[in-house]
């Protein structure tokens, strides 16, 4: 996807490219593209007159912030403490053999999935739990993880 | 409709309170993140729909007069009993059931709705015993004390008109037109409220220091609602089913310490806190009990919201402070203090959102009031978020001093499928661990400390004899590793150093002088990080060494994991009285370690074994164990 400078405009806009809102700036051009773009990156550190060192020192800082296009389905593991003794791992180790993606892996080739290991997702009373794009799961085991790879799988014509 | 004066709200309060007194068929859906992930929206949407396609009449938002002939659908805020949701309370029977799908809601307004019979498949049934009034004869919620929750549940989270009609923003009119700013903190001071966010400091000290400073060119009100510790939820309970409570409590003491301008600090992981508080926000400013002249006092403060980005280390203060200015979130070195230099170098009141939520009612009801609830040196009550292995799970709120005892037991109803108690981890990452000799322990900051471990925000996260501490340890120094800012070079080489070592001893590679090496690398980390996060980071592991020092040298001399969690020190088995000789194990097995025939009890070859689990996760009559 090609950088839109006329969106990035107008967030810059919304926020009067204001110094102290970079962050804010930053998580809703996350928000069209997924991702930080590298020119947008650019563009935003010349509009709010920061240096581009300062703003990937930012970037690069806060977990939310990714500089690699995200899959179309970003898989929100969470192994907070909560989900943790409830055996997140088995979770997770089903996800990664039901999208066929490794430990370490970001973004799946097809760019379908997006694997992200989270440390609290705040429904902790129904442990274990995952998150595809902003819905949550709960009480996850493998074998309903591996059927919710499936769906997503189906969803998405693959 | 903005009110210009207290008259003007007077009265809209009284309309507002005829309007709600007056509905009297309601469907309460329990909106809470717990409820949510269990599907509750979808119920909430299928009520409208059903009720529409019935031509009963619906109501979604406050009517402008008294009717009682409505069915008003809600979203209220946490319930508590997480495990049970989606939950849905149906007035005027207080009637609550559990579990609900979308698909029962038909059946739910056929018969209860309309016809005031009881669905009795989804009424909670435990042991028996069915319990239709949930939240008054439900042993999970007797022994709480719900005063900071006392509207979760019973309106409208989203509506700023049911909670002016329940009483809320009294304690703003009141701090506004009959207190000082003086009296205010003297209220706060008096009440001995102390901050909820994990230190305890007592809320009027802060208040007063920060009001005793000018306010040339500003002075911030700041709310940390960057609730990062695993486990822990009650922050954000608070917000998604109460947020007009905490907005409230920002705005007194804005007008405490003479300040204009506040920020809620909220992470990102909390969409739906997000976009509650943004409506609540809106919502306050329409009416004017936010933003210039409140009220018509004279008075201005305003809100914006400044959404954390995934950083743990955030929650702590001048490390929040420098991503509020858009910085990167490293602490800073102190003195100075926030109070004297906080954002933008301006003096700040920093509390969290639990803190916010009890001024309203010290405020309205007096701290002499708020001081009987509670222990001496910890007034007031205290939310958890009770996970882990424990049946009951969900958010509670108890007075300060309540026992583990009865809040694992009584409240909790114990441990999940009658596992054994073992300990529980209190004040996430930064805490530690509670253990059976604490079961008695009166919960409160100052005995809690003592116990070397910390109330914290209020994670408490049970745990059963098949979780194995040294694992544990090693979670949180994975954890503590990863969020590391990386500013201090102690918390940022030694927890991974602890981290290995851990790993290694998980692993069955432990020695013994590992031990003392953890002892003595946890000791400077905590001597020589700068901020909460560094100097807290080792705790779990020393906590664990301090009360589980026989499991750590059962792994390093034995190389035996008595809860049997740590795969490399375990040998899978099968009990040959269980088997049935299926041979799915055998099947399965990727490295052909099974051996057995037809209908005889298999056996697995220990050398040959990966130790992948599989046979174990298969088998049709549990037969398979780790020992």
């Amino acid at each position: 996807m090609k950088t839109d400078f006329k969106l990035i405009d107008s967030i810059l806009g919304k926020y009067g490219s204001d110094k102290s809102k970079i962050i804010a700036i930053m998580q809703d051009v996350q928000k069209e593209y997924r991702y930080l773009p590298e020119d947008a990156l650019m563009y935003i550190a010349q509009e709010v007159g920061v240096s581009p060192a300062k703003l990937y020192g930012v970037a690069t800082f806060y977990e939310n912030f990714s500089l690699d296009a995200k899959g179309r389905y970003v898989i929100k593991c969470c192994n907070g403490t909560a989900c943790h003794v409830r055996k997140s791992d088995d979770v997770q180790k089903a996800l990664w053999e039901a999208t066929g993606m490794t430990p370490g892996q970001h973004t799946s080739e097809d760019g379908i999935f997006t694997i992200e290991r989270v440390s609290c997702l705040g429904s902790c009373g129904l442990a274990p739990t995952v998150m595809v794009n902003d819905v949550v799961h709960s009480k996850m085991t493998p074998e309903k993880m591996r059927e919710l790879v499936a769906e997503i799988k189906k969803e998405a014509n693959i | 409709m903005r009110f210009n004066n207290v008259n003007d709200f007077k009265t809209a309060q009284k309309q507002f309170s005829a309007i709600l007194g007056a509905e009297k068929n309601k469907v309460l859906v329990c909106s809470g993140t717990g409820c949510m992930a269990a599907g509750s929206k979808a119920v909430y949407e299928r009520f409208i729909e059903v009720l529409k396609e019935e031509g009963l009449p619906v109501s979604v938002a406050m009517e402008k007069e008294p009717h009682e002939g409505y069915f008003n659908v809600k979203k209220c805020g946490c319930i508590g009993c997480c495990e049970l949701g989606p939950l849905v309370r149906i007035d005027p029977y207080d009637l609550f059931y559990a579990h609900v799908t979308a698909d029962d809601v038909p059946e739910i307004v056929e018969k209860t709705l309309k016809n005031g019979e009881v669905v009795d498949r989804l009424v909670v049934d435990e042991d028996g015993v069915s319990y239709p009034h949930l939240t008054t004869d439900f042993p999970f919620y007797k022994g709480q004390v719900r005063n900071l929750m006392e509207h979760c549940g019973n309106i409208s989270a989203e509506s700023i008109e049911e909670y002016i009609a329940a009483g809320g923003y009294n304690a703003l009119c009141k701090a506004l037109f009959e207190m000082t700013p003086e009296a205010i903190v003297e209220e706060v001071s008096a009440s001995g409220l102390r901050g909820r966010g994990g230190a305890g400091f007592p809320a009027g000290k802060k208040w007063s220091q920060v009001a005793a400073l000018p306010a040339d060119p500003v002075k911030y009100v700041v709310c940390n609602a960057d609730e990062g510790d695993p486990g822990a939820f009650m922050d954000c309970s608070v917000m998604e089913g109460d947020p007009h409570r905490m907005i409230e409590g920002m705005i007194i003491c804005a007008l405490a310490v003479g300040s204009e301008v506040g920020y809620i600090y909220v992470r990102a992981e909390y969409p739906q806190a997000v976009a509650r508080l943004s409506l609540a926000i809106e919502q306050a400013r329409a009416y004017g009990l936010l933003g210039e002249n409140i009220l018509g006092s004279g008075k201005n403060f305003d809100l914006s919201l400044s959404k954390g980005a995934g950083a743990f280390v955030c929650g702590e203060g001048s490390a929040l402070a420098n991503s509020i200015e858009g910085k990167r979130g490293t602490p800073r070195p102190k003195p100075p203090r926030l109070v004297d230099k906080g954002v933008f170098d301006r003096p700040t009141v920093l509390n969290n959102v639990e803190t916010f939520a009890n001024v309203p009612m010290i405020i309205e009801k007096g701290a002499a009031w708020y001081t009987s609830v509670g222990t001496e040196g910890s007034p007031g009550t205290k939310t958890f978020s009770l996970t882990g292995n424990i049946k009951h799970t969900g958010l509670i709120e108890v007075p300060m001093g309540t026992t583990l005892r009865t809040i694992i037991y009584d409240i909790g109803g114990g441990l999940k499928e009658d596992r054994v108690f073992k300990a529980v981890q209190i004040g996430g990452p930064s805490g530690g661990c509670l253990t059976e000799q604490h079961l008695d322990l009166p919960l409160d900051f100052d005995s809690v400390k003592q116990a070397g471990a910390i109330i914290g925000s209020g994670g408490l996260v049970v745990m059963g004899t098949d979780t194995c501490m040294v694992e544990i340890a090693r979670f949180f120094m994975n954890f503590t590793k990863k969020e590391s800012c990386g500013k201090c070079t102690t918390c940022r080489e030694g927890v991974p150093r602890i981290q290995a070592i851990l790993e290694r001893i998980t692993m069955g590679q432990g020695k013994m002088e590992d031990l003392d090496m953890m002892k003595e690398l946890a000791d400077t980390i905590k001597t020589c990080s700068l901020c909460g996060l560094g100097k807290t980071a080792p705790n779990p592991v020393l906590s664990t060494m301090r009360y589980f020092k026989d499991e750590y040298i059962a792994h390093v001399q034995d190389k035996r994991c008595p809860a049997g969690v740590c795969k490399d020190l375990c040998i899978f088995r099968i009990d040959q009285s269980k088997c049935i000789g299926c041979t799915k194990c055998a099947r399965n097995c990727p490295v052909d370690a099974i051996s057995g025939s037809l209908k005889q009890p298999h056996h697995i070859d220990v050398d040959k074994c990966i130790k992948c689990g599989t046979c174990k996760a298969g088998c049709p009559v549990h037969a398979i164990e780790e020992v």
